[in-house]
């Protein structure tokens, strides 16, 4: 009696839980199927394979915008450095090297570049003067809206072109034939050499891109390449794989066959597990790594990235920090080096001193060597001298807070707390923190609602003026809204001058002019901590142009 | 049944229309730019970018284009990704997301009634104990916690074995799946636990029990019949929003292990201010979660007739 029914009420749960497990597999099956997952991990995927030539890296972020002309991020312009060849090219050392161009000649009004006949799409076309005069014309035309067009500006006409006011033919560029590149200036100009190994100065060729309709970029196959690697698999946010490039002009100089990159995360701590499990060939450190490589015994390396950090103070005039006084105050109190050694206490780190960084070349020798910043001591009885003069010619009894704006990162909250315990501490000011989201932060700095921002700025090319234009009245990255007519007077000259050892005076005039007025107060240069696989060799870091640079990389056997 | 289903999914479309409105006001009214980025543009280029993503109307406008879209389906193009279309965001990287879900509801689900009918059974004894501190951790110890130190085992267990035995990162694979989805699995698991543990207490005394007991009946047959069948439908009942909130609530999970799930591009569309992923992830994890309930409402009626609604 209660068998029968016992059995028949277990036999319908059984057969439940067997159909709703079976479901769920077949559903599972399913979504497998259409998230193309596989029943065997990767063999090929070591952090480094001699036998292969192959490596395995691990990137922060899925590259947001893979169109040259329209690419600002780092990761991007990473991949891009890999896959792309401009007219010339960065080596190892950070010096120019021909790329598509093989000979070229700049004057002060113009340029003249050679393509060499061997150089190749991916699809074996010859790469021609064309292709660089579409990529730059496209760059330019205002409903590409690309963030980066500014850098094409000393090219004639091309301002214009991005404003508007004139069709993208206007440009003063010419290609003469297949293998010969025009470039006219819209004013006298000393440095375009040094511009064309930029990312949106690759060349992009109009019969693909206009066969991608307007999907350029967005997948492995809607892109071409020219550089010493092609793109042959990305799966969104998951895997990206380079392969050699064999029809790249150059590719006898070219050891890795393949780049594969499995993992895309920002987490930093998943980083390190991937290279202690033996598969990814590099990783950057961060703060709560580096203990971690230090236990580990790896061998840590370390360079001068190169951005730079600085508070930017607010010179709009209805703000304090409009006056003189008070900003001198807050400048002698602070101190770079007690905030990098002591607060932040990072390898590679350098505090900061100028706006100008430690490493950009001057006339023969770096920047800083040929104009030296006068030495910062910081002078607590100077700055209290100085705010009490500010506190006067304001006509205050005390101070109200001030504004520090910062991001949200771990580091930007430590840099705002050591500025808000010194300026406490020696001058007896309050600072109240307001901690951002990038976007927000932005949005506040355009609008002026700060005192102070933390400020960073990397360099686009290889020369002072990608920081030496930063505080001119015009320059919209200029959120302080610094003005001073002789810092414009001299950037003007920097822009326009061919001279060289006439530039090189203005930017020392400028670096003197924004310590005087206290624009800005330097923070410090930034560096990078990583540990690399040893048998990895070849491996370039820079501060300017594609970093980390892979392409030039070779493995050592055993 | 069917009246009533029909209501349901009238008030569940409700819902979902309200979800978009006070999203879309909400994060339109959010301090911060979505246009703006670390090199300053000029105003010309920004008005291009506005009216490519139609910004440069009035607000209530957008909200009424943005309405008409998606009944057409089309959720509109990422800011932060500008040749992606959120429609492709989602069907690329919602598989990748529910697969993982899926399991970790399974994990869940099945560890949790389990484990939850075998410390009732040894109620206040030496398994109950235990099982119940380790339930506490699992409840109170955040996910990412669990993701962490289920990464670092793997890399120490390789590390030990001197081979790769499961993948630490990455996804492609089957064997990507397990870690990730037991660690995301962990918090519901000992909820599940819990509940059920409590439920099976509440059916040991009761009447039906009892009677069971008077007939004869052994003591398994009480245990599965009586027992485990009652103190299952409290279970069922979040099992539902449990699915809903695992699938999306990988963030942690896969930002660790390094897969291309949705739950990555839900927050940081957030951080990002990207407008349009914001709006296609919260609508569609919002349509996701109503229906769940709704379905969950539904299967109830199947498994206990004496909720079955007419």
């Amino acid at each position: 009696m209660a068998d029968k029914t016992f059995w028949q009420s277990f036999g319908a749960l059984a057969g439940l839980a067997a159909g709703a497990v079976g479901g769920l597999l077949a559903f599972m099956l399913v979504l497998a199927y259409f998230a193309d997952l596989t029943f065997m991990e990767d063999a090929s995927s070591a952090a480094v394979d001699y036998e292969q030539r192959s490596i395995s890296i691990v990137i922060e972020q899925e590259p947001p915008q893979m169109d040259s002309t329209r690419a600002t991020d780092a990761v991007s312009g990473m991949l891009l450095g890999h896959l792309m060849e401009g007219l010339l090219r960065y080596d190892g050392q950070g010096n120019l090297q021909p790329g598509v161009a093989e000979t070229w000649e700049v004057n002060s009004d113009g340029a003249v570049f050679h393509l060499r006949d061997s150089a190749r799409w991916s699809d074996g076309a010859p790469v021609t003067a064309h292709d660089f005069v579409f990529s730059w014309r496209k760059s330019l035309e205002p409903e590409t809206a690309s963030a980066y067009a500014f850098i094409m500006y000393p090219i004639k006409n091309a301002e214009a072109i991005n404003l508007g006011q004139m069709p993208s033919e206007m440009l003063g560029v010419v290609a003469e034939d297949d293998l010969t590149l025009r470039v006219e200036f819209e004013r006298p100009l000393a440095f375009f050499d040094r511009l064309v190994a930029f990312t949106t100065y690759y060349p992009v060729r109009e019969d693909f891109y206009e066969s991608r309709e307007g999907r350029y970029g967005a997948d492995a196959e809607d892109l071409l390449f020219n550089g010493a690697f092609v793109m042959t698999n990305w799966i969104h946010g998951a895997e990206i794989e380079l392969m050699k490039n064999e029809r790249y002009w150059n590719r006898d100089s070219i050891w890795l066959n393949r780049i594969n990159i499995p993992f895309i995360t920002a987490d930093s701590n998943t980083h390190l597990n991937l290279f202690k499990d033996g598969k990814v060939a590099m990783v950057q450190l961060a703060s709560d790594t580096l203990e971690n490589a230090i236990e580990n015994r790896w061998s840590i390396r370390r360079f001068a990235e190169g951005t730079v950090f600085y508070l930017s103070l607010n010179h709009r005039p209805d703000r304090l920090t409009a006056n003189l006084n008070l900003r001198k105050a807050l400048y002698y109190a602070s101190d770079p080096a007690e905030l990098v050694y002591r607060v932040i206490k990072l390898p590679g780190y350098l505090p900061g001193a100028s706006l100008f960084p430690s490493w950009l070349k001057g006339e023969h020798d770096f920047l800083r060597r040929e104009y030296p910043v006068p030495p910062h001591p910081v002078n607590v009885e100077l700055a209290r001298e100085h705010l009490e003069l500010a506190r006067r010619e304001l006509g205050l009894d005390a101070f109200p807070p001030l504004v520090l704006l910062v991001g949200d990162t771990p580091t930007s909250l430590k840099q705002a707390e050591y500025f808000q315990n010194t300026f406490k501490r020696h001058l007896g000011l309050e600072v109240r923190i307001d901690a951002q989201i990038f976007k927000q932060r932005l949005e506040k700095a355009t609008l002026g609602q700060f005192d102070m921002v933390a400020a960073g700025w990397a360099p686009d090319f290889d020369d002072p003026l990608t920081y030496g234009d930063l505080f001119a009245s015009w320059n919209q990255n200029n959120r302080g809204k610094f003005r001073s007519d002789e810092l414009d007077a001299q950037v003007r000259i920097a822009q326009g001058s061919t001279h060289a050892p006439e530039r090189m005076r203005a930017f020392g005039e400028i670096q003197r002019i924004l310590l005087d007025q206290v624009a800005i107060i330097p923070n410090y240069e930034r560096g990078r901590v990583f540990v690399a696989d040893p048998r990895l060799e070849g491996l370039i870091r820079r501060s300017i142009g594609p970093d980390p640079d892979y392409s030039r990389a070779r493995i050592r056997e055993n | 049944m069917w009246n009533y289903t029909f209501k349901r999914i009238v008030q569940g479309l409700i819902t979902v229309w309200f979800i978009a409105s006070a999203t879309f006001f909400v994060m339109h009214s959010v301090p911060g730019d979505p246009l703006l980025d670390a090199r300053a543009t000029s105003e010309e280029i920004r008005k291009n970018l506005e009216a490519f993503y139609g910004l440069d109307k009035p607000l209530i406008e957008q909200y009424g284009i943005y309405l008409i879209n998606i009944l057409k389906g089309d959720l509109g193009i990422s800011f932060t990704q500008q040749n992606r279309e959120v429609n492709d965001i989602i069907r690329e990287h919602f598989p990748v997301s529910a697969t993982l879900g899926i399991l970790a509801v399974l994990f869940a689900a099945l560890g949790g009634i389990l484990w939850g009918a075998l410390t009732a059974l040894f109620r206040n004894r030496m398994p109950d104990i235990v099982i119940m501190f380790l339930v506490v951790l699992g409840v109170s110890v955040p996910s990412f916690v669990f993701a962490a130190l289920g990464q670092l085992s793997l890399v120490t267990i390789n590390d030990w074995l001197g081979r790769s035995l499961l993948p630490v990162a990455g996804w492609g694979s089957v064997q990507h799946l397990l870690i990730p989805s037991l660690v995301l699995g962990l918090g519901t698991m000992a909820f599940l636990t819990r509940l059920m543990r409590s439920s099976m207490l509440e059916v040991t005394n009761a009447d039906y029990v009892r009677t069971a007991k008077a007939k004869g009946l052994s003591a398994t047959q009480i245990f599965i019949r009586h027992q485990l069948r009652n103190a299952i439908l409290p279970v069922i009942t979040v099992l539902g929003p449990a699915i809903a909130t695992i699938t999306t609530g990988g963030f942690v999970v896969e930002l660790v292990f390094a897969i291309p799930g949705l739950g990555r591009y839900f927050v940081q569309s957030v951080q990002q201010l990207d407008y349009t992923v914001i709006m296609g992830t919260t609508v569609f994890y919002g349509g996701f979660l109503v229906f769940m309930v709704i379905a969950v409402d539904l299967v109830y009626g199947l498994i206990d007739p004496r909720v079955r609604v007419r």
